[in-house]
């Protein structure tokens, strides 16, 4: 507030939480490449939008790289193979929801040399923004932050929009995962290349990567290799959750808020996560599809805790044998501990959006802690990032008043960042009565539409 | 590393650890000196009339949940509260009785009927206590001295008296410094209202103990210290202008916020979660209203001491003042509507 008065904004959002970070214990492990696993496994529904469709048959033998499943339709992306080997079953398999879905298995073949297919090469110099923005879509590339959102239509800057700042997400705010960090130490040049790729197919003029001061090492790396010709700066912010949200990150960096409803493009920008970019700038040259990701595996269940290259389609079992696990597994989430979603079998496979695995013991799990009433502290309307009244809401919630809660209170722009229910003393499950009645109101309007 | 059953939750999967027990047993503790105190000072009397009003309270939060066939929230600690809370604003010598009665009526009308905590309306303690001040005028305006030599040997006789039939009233009298100023004039000096060296009801004399009790809290996150400081800081001002003005009438302004049941008001009464407005500007809006009550009630009412309607109005007040006072929503022009 003081630095208001004297005109010089913090770079921050307004509220928000501190939880506990965790991150020493892994961000000081380089990448490490995993093992593949004797079945890879991978569904056709891995981001947001209509499911790739299957394009090979069971039994045939696919190389590395190959174009396994296509986009079906502009929301959707191709599906790669990640290892040599043979195509054994096509069926339906189980993803994080519990809902099955096609899916095709996979057996790599141990003496291949699992060389990886070149494409159609997407020359920088060359390439028109329709091109590049289809070399991605081609690659398979979704957010790799977590949301899976397919990036070539995040890229598409509606024709009446310009797009003024494109704008790297190095915040990792979610406690426990270091993948964003050491893909910013280690995979410095595939960031840039990625950044030129970008910068061409959104037309912004200017970079900036946004970056927690709690990886000032990162931002010191990238600030040192930024190629002369890069318009591209570098912004420590202090550390916060949830500044890994778009809109919040926008506002830390610009000081401008992205309007209810909207995008970031509707004040100019284009968020793209790190890891994403690197993506980007290591494939299109070459034509590839994404066949492998960074994970971290962490938690006080893990033993060998770290940030591991692991390829897409990895059993979750296979992974948590390959770093071992001390005592029992109580709880798994996929994600970090914040926004993540908790495992319920351990069958399913690392797929494109998993940034993270985290493991807890019996010793660590939550117990299982008892709801109190709601004694209007005001904790939640301290904390919330979208300045909701999250104690009213619950109320409301529980009298199933979803339309009065989209009409008068704002509903629809809680992003489920779950801050209330994470300082709420009555562990009233807040953020899940949210989740509930956006997805009733969304119904609703379906239903009215129809 | 075989796992027997995994469990599923639903994100956020971490907490903070702080529930709503913790905030109440802290309350507690930070009351603790306070009731010490108050027994220190008042001896038996005080003994007696606190734990019946935590007694009275505790017991009519559990029956009332049994007849009502919910499982008993005594553990939550709050019904304790509410009665050591109610107990700290009684006189020291009011008969047993009445204080068994006022803290059944601080349970099952300032609480039960609304639904339980979280429910509440007004602070259910001082619901309590102003039904006694209806009922029983005179009794709850009857006050002994403190620091009495036989203080710990002796219970004064009024407070076994026997419901409705004996005299409630005992002759030792004390009175308040604020009866003593409204009605005789006498201004007690500031140095033994800090200390608690006066005549008042049992919790209310000395302010450091309760400051000191709402700083712990405050530095806990346990309470909102807008309340207490926007409170102090309306009187404190009000009076200050009025003592300048003419000091031949108004009292200054240490005097005001020293004396009477303004300190335990303004930190533990006042800062009630559940009674209080949710953002940090109602709170705000909250707190100068009580203060401004407190001073018209004090300075220009019939009654020496106002602090218990202040804030009891201003209770009335805070879900207005929640719907007038809400934060423009990220990303649009509106606010929100608390309606």
């Amino acid at each position: 507030m003081l630095t208001g008065i004297f005109g010089i904004r913090s770079k921050t959002f307004r509220h928000g939480v501190h939880p506990p970070e965790h991150k020493k214990e892994t961000l000081g492990q380089s990448i490490k490449q995993f093992p593949f696993a004797p079945e890879i496994i991978l569904p056709t529904i891995q981001h947001i939008g209509a499911p790739s469709e299957i394009v090979v048959r069971e039994g045939q033998e696919v190389n590395r790289g190959q174009l396994l499943a296509k986009a079906h339709g502009y929301v959707s992306v191709p599906l790669h193979s990640p290892v040599s080997g043979l195509v054994r079953k096509i069926k339906n398999v189980p993803t994080i929801t519990g809902k099955m879905v096609p899916g095709i298995h996979l057996e790599p073949y141990p003496a291949s040399g699992q060389e990886v297919m070149e494409g159609t090469a997407i020359d920088l110099e060359t390439a028109s923004q329709e091109e590049i923005l289809q070399g991605i879509q081609s690659a398979g590339i979704v957010g790799l932050g977590g949301a899976a959102f397919p990036t070539h239509v995040k890229l598409k800057v509606p024709e009446d929009k310009s797009c003024e700042y494109l704008m790297l997400n190095g915040i990792e705010c979610e406690p426990f995962l270091t993948t964003d960090h050491r893909v910013m130490l280690e995979q410095a040049d595939d960031i840039f290349m990625g950044i030129r790729y970008l910068m061409k197919a959104t037309g912004a003029p200017k970079t900036v990567i946004g970056i927690e001061s709690n990886k000032q090492d990162a931002a010191d790396y990238l600030r040192k290799h930024i190629p002369s010709d890069l318009p591209v700066t570098v912004e420590v912010v202090p550390v916060k959750y949830p500044q890994g949200s778009e809109k919040m990150l926008v506002t830390s960096i610009l000081g401008k808020e992205v309007p209810s409803g909207g995008l970031p493009i509707d004040v100019g920008v284009v968020v793209v996560n790190v890891a994403t970019a690197a993506e980007i700038g290591r494939l299109l040259p070459h034509g590839r599809g994404i066949q492998e990701r960074v994970v971290t595996i962490t938690g006080p269940g893990i033993k060998k805790k770290g940030n591991y290259l692991i390829p897409i389609g990895t059993p979750l079992r296979f992974a948590l044998d390959q770093v071992g696990v001390e005592g029992t597994i109580k709880e798994v989430y996929m994600g970090g501990p914040m926004m993540g979603v908790a495992v319920s079998n351990l069958d399913i496979s690392i797929v494109k959006g998993t940034s993270g695995v985290v493991v807890f013991t019996e010793r660590e799990a939550r117990k299982d802690q008892k709801i109190y009433p709601c004694i209007k502290c005001g904790a939640c309307v301290d904390v919330c990032p979208i300045f909701l009244n999250p104690s009213k809401m619950g109320i409301l919630a529980k009298f199933e008043a979803y339309d009065e809660m989209a009409e008068n209170h704002n509903l629809m722009d809680c992003f489920e960042c779950g801050s209330c229910s994470f300082v709420c003393p009555s562990n009233i499950p807040l953020v899940q009565y949210f989740r509930l009645s956006k997805s009733i109101v969304r119904k609703r309007k379906a239903q009215k539409a129809a | 590393m075989e796992s027997k059953v995994l469990h599923i939750s639903t994100s956020p999967h971490l907490t903070k650890q702080i529930t709503t027990a913790d905030i109440m047993r802290n309350v507690v503790y930070a009351l603790l000196p306070v009731a010490g105190f108050a027994v220190y000072s008042f001896g038996l009397n005080a003994l007696l009339v606190l734990s019946t009003a935590v007694f009275s309270s505790v017991l009519t939060e559990h029956l009332l949940c049994r007849w009502s066939n919910k499982t008993t929230t005594i553990s939550d600690w709050s019904a304790a509260i509410t009665g050591l809370l109610y107990g700290l604003t009684l006189p020291p010598t009011l008969p047993l009785w009445m204080v068994f009665l006022g803290g059944f009526v601080a349970i099952a009308l300032g609480k039960f009927i609304f639904g339980g905590l979280g429910y509440n309306v007004f602070n259910p303690a001082l619901v309590g206590r102003a039904f006694l001040q209806a009922a029983f005028p005179v009794a709850m305006t009857t006050w002994t001295a403190s620091f009495l030599q036989e203080r710990f040997v002796s219970v004064t006789s009024s407070v076994f008296a026997m419901p409705f039939i004996e005299p409630t009233v005992d002759g030792i009298s004390g009175a308040t410094p604020l009866s003593a100023w409204k009605f005789d004039n006498v201004v007690v000096g500031t140095q033994d209202l800090v200390l608690g060296f006066i005549s008042g009801s049992t919790g209310e004399t000395c302010a450091i103990l309760i400051l000191a009790g709402g700083v712990y809290l405050a530095v806990r996150n346990m309470l909102n210290w807008r309340i207490p400081v926007a409170i102090l800081a309306t009187v404190y001002i009000i009076c200050f202008i009025l003592n300048l003005a003419n000091p031949e009438i108004y009292p200054t302004p240490e005097f005001m916020l020293f004396s009477g049941g303004l300190m335990i008001g303004a930190v533990f009464m006042a800062t009630d979660m559940v009674a209080s407005p949710l953002t940090s500007g109602g709170v705000v809006v909250y707190g100068v209203l009580i203060g401004l009550l407190i001073v018209v009630i004090r300075i220009w009412g019939g009654l020496p001491e106002g602090v218990m309607y202040a804030i009891l109005i201003a209770n009335a007040m805070s879900p207005h003042i929640d719907k007038a006072i809400q934060p423009r929503v990220y990303g649009t022009s509106k606010k929100a509507s608390a309606s």
